[in-house]
């Protein structure tokens, strides 16, 4: 009996597998659609802005060809601003920020962190929740009694300025992303050293921060990236060229008067673009599995 | 000595006067002094500033004198003033919402593709929102540019009559929210793509064998299962928006005609170019309690995933 | 001079639940004791106490004679293995055994000496460069336990340290502990819930159940003459059967009344001990290996009576019988060569030599 059903049942079997591979083979092909829609979009820009970047000004004013095709490559533009004084010191402003933030944002974040994953103390809970609701505050909130403040400590117009206020973008989630990482080393592994005779800082350099090292990377990378394109902060303080960081130098100082040297500004916005992407090249799985830690968990 | 010492048993002092109490005791204050820095930024650099921001914006224009409401009432009276609270809502939503179905619908595509290719495809398509937001908005405005529009010349070819991107309040609004979408879909792309490698293939087997098409496992798995990240995104990115500077002081600094200002441009033109401090800390404030409620809510939602974490 | 001595000990946590609700013990230098009984009745908690992990409410802890309450677990020198093992990911095996030693400040050479020392008993010296994600669960555990031994500390203690592996290799690591006990000869307190481990580890064998110990003793004694009723339940597989039944008193002999109209006749060298109960309700505990099909029958005390059996579970050298009496379930072992069907009643023979009799309002075996 069991014969005959399956002798009936078997074109229908064949019949739906073939429409399954079908089926299969559609959403495959749906899904290289959109992507290649999706990313001509998303790379567009960029493109766009590094071929206006290997133009000449006269090439880029000739409104006659195609704007996409590059007829006569050049990199002057490349060459003048990387020879340009200006541009050379709105890049070193902000590696001198962007270096000095990250290192207090990780020192200040790893320790608290630590503490609030692992050494309960009165007000801890608060404290994290606390932790959290200052990442929602967004820098646009806050520039205007920052700028009184930082005003009032003689920091206007002046790197230290910044210095001073980046941590309050980058500290709350270095610090929310540490604590996820830390809560996830099992509690057995400090017992174990507790035993093995660690007191708790040779615990946190020992144990913590080597095994959490991805987290500590995915905070790195965010604290390097918000510094780096930090925008509001060095707008609202900074107003003298020669303390300018590049996202606030470019923005501001390579558009003159109403004649722009549109060569030159995009290649100035992808030079100071490049550090992020450099990062993001290499250490971009890093970086996602510490943004993304949360989503992953449930 | 052992059984000598049955009833009076010596008892051990531990080296360096650490008895387990003041061990647990003298935890807390090395917890605490860890946290010092921490609650020195927090307190010092966001809660002083903000309660510091409340005082400033009830001052007069040279901070000479106590005028209480007196600034959010002559802002609430400003036609301008108005449509920054419109343009920033509509700005806020619409760039939201966009961002979360293209993030959506690309995460899915991207799901669907071989592990090999996908890495390749995720790092093509995060580009945007690896580029610092106010440098890549300056290519924006060149593929704007009146004149040079490299868009309107691709749209020429269809036939497509030139689109005054930034000239006319309406395409202003939108090619603001376009630039927008084009930065932060690539984030909402890759939580649900995590969101989505979560759960747990069994699942689809499960229902599939149960009988569910396609659409009904989205609906009935991928959906539910991914709720809880979904509204978090969703209100992170909210927030996010609504706070936007970097786009709208790139790309139009607020006009045509003061059309496309949102609270954070705005409060910048009053406060700090227009030297109203206390006028443009109030234009911030307006933020506060629409944020505020937002933040509830994701407060929530992280608790709550938290808990299921448990 | 490593005995361990638990006195009166107690912990509460906040909210005033106890999880150990005063226990003694007192283990002798050299011993290995195990620590034994179902999730939740403290055992882990004690060990732990023992450890300096968590603070002992009230009573005391001495390790080697030293009262250790405020001691913090560092200064106790004890070295502890853990059921997920906690070795630390990112050291080399080398690094993992050596680093409660470096902490110490120990000498490089006499490092390196202790460690292959304890790499040679546990034959892990191939592994030493190896990181512990590349190492099987069972390498894991040696592991865990050369860091335990490089330490030579005054106790060893073990939390449920083989729960995590699949069951042939528990088997091979329970072996594996017991030679390294012999080797080392470390006090050793061992935790965990599977009766069959405690059983052939132990010299002696705590069984713990609500926060209180039940018994004390040597594996084959708490087989043999179970203290109570949780004892009797808790060690033995398959698990004693307890079979309410009715004591009587008929002419100078008791008669023990079961379910189904079984009477059977208490051993008469027994009757003192029972005589108090005499025409009360009782538990007649006897293990499934005491309930056979009829054999050895010219022996004194063996009662045969007919069951049913519902169930019928070959092992191989065994066949276990679940057979219903009267609603309650029965467990026998029988020879695999003993016919038997489902359904089909069978007789079957007690080997009251071995019976228990457990007053059930105590809960005590009598």
């Amino acid at each position: 009996m069991s014969a005959t059903t399956a002798s009936r049942d078997a074109p229908g079997i064949y019949h739906k597998a073939g429409s399954l591979r079908s089926e299969r083979r559609w959403a495959l092909w749906t899904a290289y659609a959109s992507l290649i829609v999706a990313a001509i979009i998303m790379l567009a820009p960029p493109v766009y802005m590094f071929l206006t970047s290997i133009k000449t000004s006269a090439e880029i004013a000739d409104l006659g060809g195609n704007p996409w095709i590059v007829r006569s490559p050049t990199l002057e533009n490349y060459r003048a601003l990387l020879s340009s004084p200006m541009f050379m010191g709105f890049f070193w402003n902000s590696v001198k920020v962007t270096l000095l933030v990250v290192a207090v944002s990780m020192v200040i974040s790893v320790l608290a962190a630590f503490a609030l994953a692992r050494m309960r103390f009165w007000g801890s809970q608060w404290l994290a929740t606390g932790v959290f609701l200052t990442y929602l505050v967004p820098d646009t909130l806050l520039f205007i009694p920052l700028y009184q403040i930082v005003g009032s400590l003689g920091l206007l117009n002046s790197t230290w300025g910044l210095v001073l206020v980046y941590p309050t973008l980058t500290v709350p989630f270095c610090t929310w992303i540490m604590i996820g990482y830390f809560a996830s080393i099992p509690k057995e592994l400090d017992e174990a050293a507790l035993i093995d005779g660690a007191n708790w800082m040779q615990m946190l350099v020992r144990i913590f921060i080597p095994v959490a090292l991805p987290g500590i990377i995915a905070a790195t990378i965010f604290a390097f990236t918000v510094s780096w394109a930090a925008f509001v902060y060095p707008t609202a303080f900074i107003t003298t060229p020669s303390e300018m960081p590049l996202t606030i130098g470019v923005v501001s100082q390579l558009i003159r008067g109403d004649t722009f040297a549109w060569g030159q500004l995009m290649a100035g916005a992808l030079l100071a673009a490049l550090p992020p992407v450099i990062v993001y090249v290499f250490l971009m799985d890093y970086y996602i599995a510490g943004l993304t830690a949360g989503a992953t968990k449930g | 000595m052992a059984d000598g010492a049955t009833l009076a048993m010596p008892r051990a002092e531990a080296p360096g006067g650490a008895s387990l109490k003041r061990f647990a005791r003298r935890r807390s204050t090395i917890a605490f002094l860890m946290t010092l820095p921490l609650i020195a930024v927090i307190g010092g650099l966001v809660a002083w500033p903000a309660g510091y921001a409340i005082w400033l914006s009830m001052l007069n224009r040279r901070m000479t004198q106590f005028i209480g409401l007196g600034n959010f009432e002559i802002l609430l009276d400003s036609e301008t003033f108005r449509m920054v609270i419109f343009q920033s809502v509509f700005f806020a939503v619409t760039a939201v919402i966009l961002k979360a179905l293209i993030g959506f619908w690309l995460a899915h595509m991207l799901h669907h593709l071989p592990a090999k290719g996908q890495k390749k495809w995720r790092g093509m398509l995060l580009v945007p929102w690896v580029i610092p937001p106010a440098l890549s908005t300056l290519g924006w405005w060149w593929m704007f540019e009146p004149t040079y529009s490299s868009i309107n010349w691709v749209l020429a070819i269809f036939a497509v009559p030139a689109v005054p991107w930034l000239g006319e309040p309406w395409w202003a609004r939108i090619s603001v929210i376009i630039v927008n979408v084009w930065y932060g879909a690539p984030f909402f792309m890759i939580m649900y793509l995590a969101a989505l490698k979560s759960v747990p293939e069994q699942l689809y087997e499960a229902a599939a064998i149960d009988g569910a098409t396609g659409w009904q496992k989205l609906r009935y798995v991928t959906l539910p299962m991914m709720r809880n990240i979904i509204s978090i995104t969703v209100l992170f990115s909210l927030i996010v928006t609504f706070a936007n500077y970097d786009i709208v002081r790139v790309l139009t600094n607020g006009g045509p005609r003061d059309l496309t200002h949102v609270f954070a441009s705005y409060a910048f033109q009053v406060g700090v170019l227009a030297g109203n401090i206390p006028r443009g800390a109030a234009v911030s404030l307006f933020m506060f309690p629409i944020l505020a409620v937002i933040a509830f809510f994701v407060l929530r939602g992280v608790n709550r995933r938290t808990k299921e974490e448990l | 001079m490593a005995q361990v001595s638990i006195r009166k000990v107690v912990k509460a946590y906040e909210g005033g639940v106890q999880a150990v609700k005063g226990i003694d013990l007192e283990i002798a230098d050299h011993e290995f004791v195990v620590l034994v009984g179902p999730s939740g009745c403290g055992k882990s908690t004690t060990l732990r106490m023992i450890a300096g992990l968590e603070e002992i409410t009230s009573g005391e802890i001495a390790i080697g004679g030293m009262v250790v309450n405020d001691i913090p677990p560092r200064d106790r020198d004890i070295a502890m293995v853990f059921q997920n093992y906690a070795l630390y990911p990112h050291m080399s095996v080398y690094d993992n055994m050596a680093f409660g030693l470096t902490l110490r400040k120990f000498p490089k050479d006499e490092i390196k000496r202790r460690v292959e020392n304890a790499a040679r008993i546990l034959d892990i010296t191939p592994l030493l460069d190896r990181k512990p994600k590349a190492l099987s669960g069972g390498q894991r555990q040696r592991v865990a336990m050369g860091r335990a031994i490089v330490r030579d500390p005054k106790v060893f203690l073990f939390d449920e340290p083989l729960s995590n592996l699949d069951a042939k290799l528990r088997v091979q690591m329970r072996t594996e502990i017991k030679k390294v006990h012999q080797t080392v000869k470390t006090t050793t307190v061992y935790v965990t819930h599977d009766q069959v481990e405690a059983m052939t580890l132990a010299d002696r064998v705590v069984v713990m159940n609500h926060g209180v110990i039940e018994q004390v003793g040597p594996p084959q004694e708490l087989y043999h003459s179970p203290n109570t009723r949780f004892v009797a339940g808790f060690i033995g597989s398959p698990a004693m059967n307890f079979i309410p039944a009715r004591m009587e008193n008929g002419s100078g002999a008791l008669r023990l009344n079961l379910p189904n109209g079984i009477v059977l006749p208490v051993p008469a060298e027994r009757t003192a001990r029972y005589g108090a109960m005499a025409g009360k309700e009782v538990l007649f505990g006897i293990r499934p290996e005491h309930l056979t099909e009829p054999k050895n029958l010219d022996r004194q005390n063996i009662a045969v009576f007919e069951l049913t059996p519902e169930v019928i579970e070959p092992m191989g050298m065994e066949t276990l019988l679940h057979l219903w009496m009267q609603g309650h379930e029965v467990c026998s072992r029988i020879d695999p060569t003993t016919p038997a069907e489902p359904g089909r009643p069978m007789q079957v023979a007690a080997d009251l030599n071995h019976m228990h009799i457990i007053d059930p309002e105590s809960g005590r075996v009598l």
